[in-house]
């Protein structure tokens, strides 16, 4: 069995299960935010049980329409809050979490070989530390509030190995784009990714949740890498329960896949996913005639302390272009914290960018930095569907933080090794 | 179970983000979101869709976000059942769990015109084009996912059980 099929076997206490079985299996983690969990709370009164089926294995975050910019926002808050303090959920609150998929690894929610869904596609997140995590719908995270359990298809899984060393400037980023315009938008529609490879293991955690986060954009159940010593590491104070053995987590040498691809990192540029679709991608240096109005570092697919670092080495001394707005969201209080002892916030606000407080922000065009008609942003989330930021006649480039943060600086998509290469 | 409706076509890669956009999840009611409908692509779709139609989509409808609130527009703004090439797995199960019902059929985009007259039957695994007297036979959904449907969502499938206990 592969790592994904592990860990669905034993959720469903099985000892083998094969792609296309339908197993009921037991969820070890639910996650939902102010977006998901309002439905879910009223779907969850409906079904009619008193009681969650285990309070400690559920999380509420809000993270998406934080501060509340409406009434109606606040009202789902309070809605949220009231159920959290009366089954006594852990519930994390602005200011003491910050994006979901940050905040669930972050604070030990999500370990290695444990079965996690969420109400928010970007669940696929938790892969990076070996877990098994998949999105799912408002009403089905009420169901697993009552039963604690979840049907779920066993995957078809693609392994991408990979090997070779990112040159400066590119970044894991570059390959989940490069890698989702070759398989495409629907490629991976109801199959698992599993990456591996030499590439992989020296990467740093950021790096790989952000290759596991943007595998739904190819139509993935999951994303997922073996856990190794990083993820041991990440996890160092961040939980204090006891650890699966990870030698129990390796795909087996005679795993089946759908389908193998051997990349090489060597010669990858910059990409850039051109409107409207994250598949329709290029490289950065073939897009330099496109002037730009905004441009977004953050969201969960880069808004961690790594993404914030590569961003300022740009910035650093520099000026965002004028007739650019650059916005920098944390992806949660603990990464805005480590920015600020690193001194990033400062070279963000000197280079005449707004730095605002750890949330979703512009990525899905609920709150915070909406684009109007005809305006263009680039940003390092992960969707530029018509309409994703605001205005359905804005545009939306996807790119890694080094070149969102070179193309503030000349107002035009730009190759982050060409502003390294005209520095006077 | 049995739908029946005039076709409403839409191309591949139909996301969520255009089924109903952001800005508009902070509404909770059903009705209010059945006002947004498809907004992203097409503004006068709930007109269209209030008699009572069949959502016929390409391949990978429904990708993106998890936002059970899109299937929820569709289902109160009149849309009667979603037949794709394929679907994005979230958007499925969400679609099944709210009772909206959805189901996969190789070819449908190219043998279906706007405002074709569909009817589908779920147990049987049959999709009929009334307009062009022609039917398709598609893999019919498992039974526990055909009692979620008929019983009107999860919701009431799960308390159904839950009572039986």
């Amino acid at each position: 069995m592969n790592i994904s099929e592990k860990i669905l076997a034993k959720a469903s206490g099985k000892t083998l299960v094969h792609p296309g079985e339908i197993v009921d299996a037991n969820v070890d983690m639910v996650m939902v935010h102010d977006l998901t969990g309002p439905l879910a709370v009223e779907a969850f009164k409906r079904i009619g049980v008193d009681h969650v089926w285990d309070n400690k294995k559920i999380v509420i975050i809000l993270d998406h329409q934080v501060p509340a910019e409406s009434v109606k926002a606040a009202e789902l808050h309070k809605m949220l809050r009231k159920f959290a303090k009366e089954q006594n959920i852990r519930l994390y609150d602005v200011g003491k979490g910050g994006i979901c998929h940050q905040v669930m690894p972050e604070k030990g929610h999500v370990l290695p070989g444990t079965l996690i869904v969420g109400a928010d596609s970007h669940t696929c997140t938790y892969g990076a530390l070996g877990a098994f995590a998949t999105g799912i719908g408002s009403t089905e995270a009420a169901a697993v509030f009552t039963t604690g359990k979840i049907w779920l298809k066993v995957p078809e899984a693609i392994r991408i190995n990979v090997k070779g060393h990112f040159q400066k400037y590119v970044t894991p980023k570059d390959l989940i784009l490069s890698i989702i315009g070759l398989v495409r938008a629907d490629g991976a529609t109801y199959k698992g990714v599993e990456f591996a490879g030499p590439t992989i293991r020296e990467m740093s955690m950021a790096g790989r949740m952000t290759l596991c986060n943007m595998t739904v954009e190819m139509g993935a159940k999951n994303g997922i890498i073996e856990p190794d010593e990083v993820t041991r590491k990440f996890l160092e104070g961040r939980t204090d329960k006891p650890l699966v053995s990870f030698e129990s987590l390796k795909s087996d040498a005679d795993a089946s896949y759908v389908k193998t691809m051997e990349l090489d990192v060597t010669g990858l540029e910059p990409k850039v996913a051109c409107p409207s679709s994250v598949d329709n991608v290029k490289l950065a240096s073939e897009l330099s005639n496109a002037p730009i109005e905004q441009a977004f570092i953050g969201s969960c697919t880069n808004g961690r302390i790594e993404d914030l670092r590569l961003a300022a080495q740009i910035l650093k001394g520099k000026r965002v272009k004028d007739g650019v707005r650059a916005i920098v969201i944390p992806a949660s209080q603990e990464v805005y914290a480590q920015a600020l002892r690193e001194g990033l916030i400062e070279i963000f606000t000197d280079a005449g960018a707004l730095v605002c407080g750890s949330a979703c922000g512009p990525c899905l065009g609920g709150h915070i930095g909406l684009l109007a008609s005809g305006e263009t942003c680039v940003s390092t989330s992960n969707r530029n569907f018509i309409g994703r930021m605001g205005s359905t006649e804005a545009n939306v480039f996807l790119a890694s933080p080094a070149t969102v943060a070179a193309s503030a600086v000349t107002g035009r998509i730009t190759d982050p090794r060409k502003l390294e290469a005209t520095k006077t | 179970m049995k739908a029946k409706g005039n076709a409403v076509k839409f191309g591949d890669n139909v996301d969520t983000d255009v089924i109903l956009p952001g800005k508009f999840l902070v509404l909770i009611d059903p009705k209010d979101l059945a006002k947004h409908a498809m907004a992203g692509l097409d503004p006068d779709f709930p007109e269209k869709a209030k008699t009572g139609i069949v959502v016929v989509g390409g391949k990978n409808f429904g990708c993106g976000s998890s936002r059970e609130q899109a299937p929820l527009a569709l289902k109160y703004a009149g849309v009667q059942c979603v037949v794709a090439e394929s679907f994005a797995r979230i958007f499925f199960r969400n679609a099944i769990n709210i009772g909206l019902p959805v189901i996969e059929c190789k070819g449908i985009s190219a043998a279906v015109e706007n405002g074709d007259e569909l009817s589908v039957d779920f147990e049987a695994g049959e999709i009929r084009n009334l307009s062009k007297s022609q039917t398709f036979h598609v893999t019919k959904l498992p039974t526990f996912i055909l009692e979620i449907l008929s019983d009107g969502g999860l919701v009431e499938n799960l308390r159904r059980r839950l009572s039986k206990k």
